[in-house]
C-alpha cells in the first residue's frame, strides 16, 4: 500500500535541499510577512483626523474640545469657519470627523439647559466611524455626568460601578490577537502551495507520467511528497512562533510542546489540502488560483480577523471546515490563555479529522492514469 | 516464440475524437517493432494504453500475457517506458536519478549498486555520474533516460521517439545499444519518424489517422502490391534541376507518381518506359538523364499508402 514511499521521500528531500532559492524564500518570506503584517494590522483606531467649527469659543467649549483631544482618538487637523468648509473637509477626506459647537453652547450650559453639539462622521470608513461614535458618546456622557453631579452636589461615585477586568491581554494589544492568527495564515499558505507545486511541477515536466509507469503506489507517492514538506512546515512554524515571541512579545503562556503537537496536525491538514489542489490543477497557474480559493475564506472566515459568531449562520459551515479556524483557536488558547490539552483536544480532533478526509479525497482522486 | 504484445480492436476516444481506432497488433518477444505514422496519428496514445497510462475505450490489449487494464500493476514491473519528452529530474544527478528508479522498482539494496553500474556501462554514461541531469546535452539525456528505464531489467521497452532532436552520431549509438539489448532478448516497441531507423526494425507498423494501415517486416511491406501495381516499375532518375524535371515527368501519361528523393527522382511508371523517360527529358531540355530500376524504400511505402488514403 505504501510502495515507493521512502524512495519518493528521499528524492523529494533532494529537490527541497537543492533548490536554495525556494528554500530561502520558504523560510524567509513568512518571517517578512509576519513582521510587516504584524506591525501594520492594528484594529485599534487612533488619531482620527478631526476638524472643528467652534462658534462659541468660550471656556466651556474649549474644555469639551480638550476632552476630545486628550482621549487620544482625535487629532485636530484644522479649525474651520463655516458649515460649508466643515462639510468639504469631510468630503475631500481630509477629516473623518467634524465637530460643530453652536454659539449658545456655554450659555445653555450655564442656564442649566441642554446644549447641542453637532458631530459629523465619515461613514465611508465604517470601522473608523464606529469607533469614533463610541468614543464621542462616551465623552458626551462623561461630560454630562460631571456637569450634573457638580450642579447637584453629588459625590463622584455612581450607583453601579462596573469594574471590567480584561483577562489574558489586559492592555488589549492588537498584536496579541492578530499575530497568532497571522502565524496560522502564513504557515497555511506556504505549506499548501509548496506541496501543490511539488506535484504540479511533475505534471508539467512529464516526470509524473514516468512515475505512473512504475509500480509506485498512490499512497506511497502522495505521502512521500507530503512528509518532507511536513518537516518544512514544522520548521516554518517554529520560526514563526519564535518571531511572534521575540518581535511582538506575544507571550506563550501555555505548554509549548502541546502547541507544537497541535501545530503538526495543522500542518498535516494544510499539506493534505495542497495535495488535493495538486490533483485538480494541471499547472502552477491553476494551483495558485485554487489555493486562493482556500486562502481567502481562511483569512476572512477563520476568526482570524472577525469573530465567527458575527457571521451569517450558513457561513459558519464554511468556517468549520477550514483547519485554520481550529488552529487559530488553539494558538490563541495556548499562547494567551494558557489552555491545556483538556481544553483544546476537541479542536485538535476536528483538525485531524479534516486532514484525514482531505487527504483521503486527494488519494482517491489521484489516478495512475492520464485523463 | 511467445507473444509480447497482442491487441484486439484497441480503441481510444477523447470525447468525439477517435485517437486510436480498432488497432490489431501482434508483436513477438525479441522483436524490434517500429511504429510509424504522421504526428497526431495516435502513436503515443497506443503506447500509453499499452503502458497502462490510458484506459482503452474499447478493445483489449495484453502485454507479456497480462491484460493492461485488469493487471496494469503487474505489467508495470516488467516494462520500461521512455516518453517523448525528457522526463527525469533535472535537479538530481545522473546517479541520483538512477538510484531513485532502482529504489522505486524495489530492487533490493544489495543488488542496487551492481544493477546501476550495469546500466551505466550499457548506456556509456560512466563519466557523468555526478552531473545534474538537466545539464546533460540531448544525446546524453536520452542515454540516461534509457538507463533509468532499464534499471529494473524490463522484458519489454516502449520508446516514444527516442531519437527526436539528437544528432546522427548519438542516434546511431542509441540504436546500437538497442540492438545489444535486443540480442539479450528484450522486446522493443519504438516510434520514429526516421526511415533509416524503420529499416533497422525487425517489424514495422504504419498508423495513419488513428488506423493501423499496414504491418509486417520491412521487406514484406516493400513487396506490397498496392505499392508496385502489376505492369509498373519503380525507377530512379538522375538529372539536373530536379524540381522542374519533376513537373515535366508528372504530366506524362505513363507516369503514375513522381517524388524528389535527395539528389534524384523516384518515379513509378509503366513497365518498359525507361527509354521514354530519358528521351522525353532530353527533348524538354534535361540531357543525359540516368534511369535505373530500383526496389521501393520504406519511405515509398508510407508515402504511397498515405496518398492512397488521402485520395479515398
Amino acid at each position: 500500500m505504501f510502495k515507493g514511499l521512502t524512495s519518493i521521500m528521499y528524492k523529494e528531500t533532494f529537490h527541497i535541499l537543492r533548490d536554495f532559492r525556494t528554500l530561502f524564500l520558504m523560510l524567509l518570506l513568512p518571517v517578512m510577512d509576519l513582521a510587516i503584517f504584524g506591525f501594520a494590522i492594528d484594529l485599534e483606531v487612533r488619531n482620527i483626523a478631526t476638524v472643528v467649527y467652534n462658534l462659541d469659543g468660550r471656556q466651556q467649549s474649549r474644555e469639551l474640545l480638550d476632552m476630545f483631544a486628550n482621549s487620544g482618538y482625535f487629532t485636530f487637523e484644522d479649525v474651520v469657519l463655516s458649515d460649508a468648509e466643515l462639510e468639504r473637509a469631510i468630503v475631500r477626506g481630509e477629516a473623518k470627523v467634524g465637530i460643530k459647537i453652536p454659539p449658545d453652547y456655554s450659555d445653555r450650559l450655564l442656564r442649566g439647559e441642554s446644549a447641542q453639539v453637532q458631530v459629523l462622521l465619515d461613514g465611508s470608513d465604517s470601522t473608523v466611524a464606529m469607533q469614533a461614535l463610541q468614543v464621542i458618546n462616551a465623552i458626551a456622557l462623561r461630560k454630562s455626568i460631571d456637569i450634573i453631579s457638580e450642579s447637584a452636589g453629588l459625590p463622584g461615585a455612581f450607583p453601579i460601578d462596573a469594574r471590567p477586568r480584561v483577562l489574558f491581554n489586559p492592555d488589549m494589544k492588537t498584536p496579541y490577537f492578530m499575530v497568532p492568527g497571522l502565524v496560522g495564515m502564513i504557515m497555511q499558505s506556504v505549506t499548501m502551495l509548496l506541496t501543490a507545486f511539488a506535484v504540479v511541477r511533475e505534471k508539467e515536466t512529464g516526470t509524473l507520467e514516468q512515475l505512473m509507469v512504475t509500480p509506485v503506489s498512490r499512497l506511497g507517492l502522495l505521502l512521500g511528497k507530503l512528509l518532507p514538506f511536513a518537516v518544512v512546515g514544522f520548521i516554518e512554524m517554529v520560526f514563526a512562533l519564535i518571531l511572534m515571541r521575540v518581535l511582538f512579545r506575544v507571550p506563550i503562556a501555555g505548554n509549548v510542546v502541546l502547541l507544537g503537537m497541535f501545530g503538526m496536525i495543522f500542518v498535516f491538514a494544510t499539506l493534505g489540502m495542497g495535495l488535493l489542489i495538486s490533483t485538480m490543477a494541471q499547472n502552477h497557474m491553476q494551483a495558485v488560483q485554487l489555493a486562493l480559493l482556500i486562502m481567502l475564506p481562511s483569512i476572512l472566515m477563520s476568526g482570524f480577523m472577525f469573530p465567527i459568531e458575527s457571521m451569517p449562520k450558513p457561513l459558519h459551515a464554511v468556517a468549520y471546515v477550514i483547519p485554520a479556524t481550529y488552529w487559530i483557536r488553539i494558538l490563541r488558547g495556548i499562547s494567551l490563555r494558557s489552555a491545556g490539552f483538556a481544553d483544546l483536544w476537541d479542536q485538535g480532533l476536528w483538525m485531524l479529522a479534516i486532514g484525514i478526509v482531505v487527504l483521503s479525497i486527494a488519494v482517491s482522486r489521484f489516478r495512475k492514469t492520464l485523463a | 516464440m511467445k507473444t509480447a504484445i497482442r491487441t484486439e480492436n484497441l480503441t481510444r476516444r477523447f470525447g468525439s475524437f477517435t485517437a486510436v481506432d480498432g488497432v490489431n497488433l501482434e508483436i513477438e518477444e525479441g522483436d524490434i517493432f517500429g511504429f510509424l505514422g504522421p504526428n497526431g496519428s495516435g502513436k503515443s496514445t497506443v503506447i500509453r494504453m499499452l503502458c497502462g497510462l490510458l484506459l482503452p475505450t474499447d478493445g483489449t490489449a495484453e502485454v507479456l500475457g497480462n491484460d493492461v487494464v485488469r493487471a496494469s500493476e503487474t505489467v508495470k514491473h516488467s516494462i520500461g517506458y521512455m516518453s517523448q519528452q525528457f522526463s527525469l529530474y533535472p535537479d538530481l544527478t545522473v546517479m541520483e536519478n538512477l538510484t531513485f528508479y532502482a529504489r522505486i522498482y524495489g530492487i533490493p539494496r544489495r543488488d542496487r549498486r551492481a544493477r546501476i553500474e550495469e546500466v551505466i556501462a550499457g548506456a556509456g554514461i560512466q563519466d557523468y555520474r555526478k552531473r545534474l541531469a538537466g545539464q546533460l546535452s540531448g544525446g546524453w539525456k536520452q542515454r540516461l533516460a534509457l538507463a533509468c528505464a532499464l534499471v529494473h531489467r524490463p522484458r519489454l521497452m516502449f520508446l516514444d521517439e527516442p531519437t527526436a532532436g539528437i544528432d546522427p552520431v548519438a542516434r546511431r549509438e542509441l540504436w546500437n545499444l538497442l540492438f545489444d539489448l535486443s540480442g539479450q532478448g528484450v522486446t522493443f516497441f519504438v516510434t520514429t519518424h526516421y526511415m533509416d531507423e524503420a529499416e533497422r526494425c525487425s517489424h514495422v507498423g504504419y498508423i495513419y489517422y488513428s488506423k493501423l494501415i499496414v504491418r509486417g517486416t520491412p521487406n514484406e511491406l516493400k513487396q506490397l502490391e498496392e505499392l508496385s501495381p502489376p505492369g509498373t516499375v519503380r525507377l530512379e532518375v538522375r538529372c539536373p534541376r530536379l524540381p522542374s524535371a519533376m513537373r515535366v515527368l508528372a504530366e506524362k501519361p505513363y507516369v503514375s507518381d513522381v517524388t524528389i528523393f535527395a539528389d534524384s527522382l523516384h518515379v513509378l511508371a509503366e513497365q518498359g518506359s525507361e527509354r521514354r523517360i530519358a528521351t522525353d527529358l532530353e527533348s524538354a531540355g534535361y540531357p543525359h538523364a540516368q534511369v535505373i530500376s530500383i526496389p521501393p524504400t520504406l519511405e515509398d511505402v508510407f508515402v504511397t499508402l498515405t496518398q492512397r488514403r488521402k485520395a479515398v
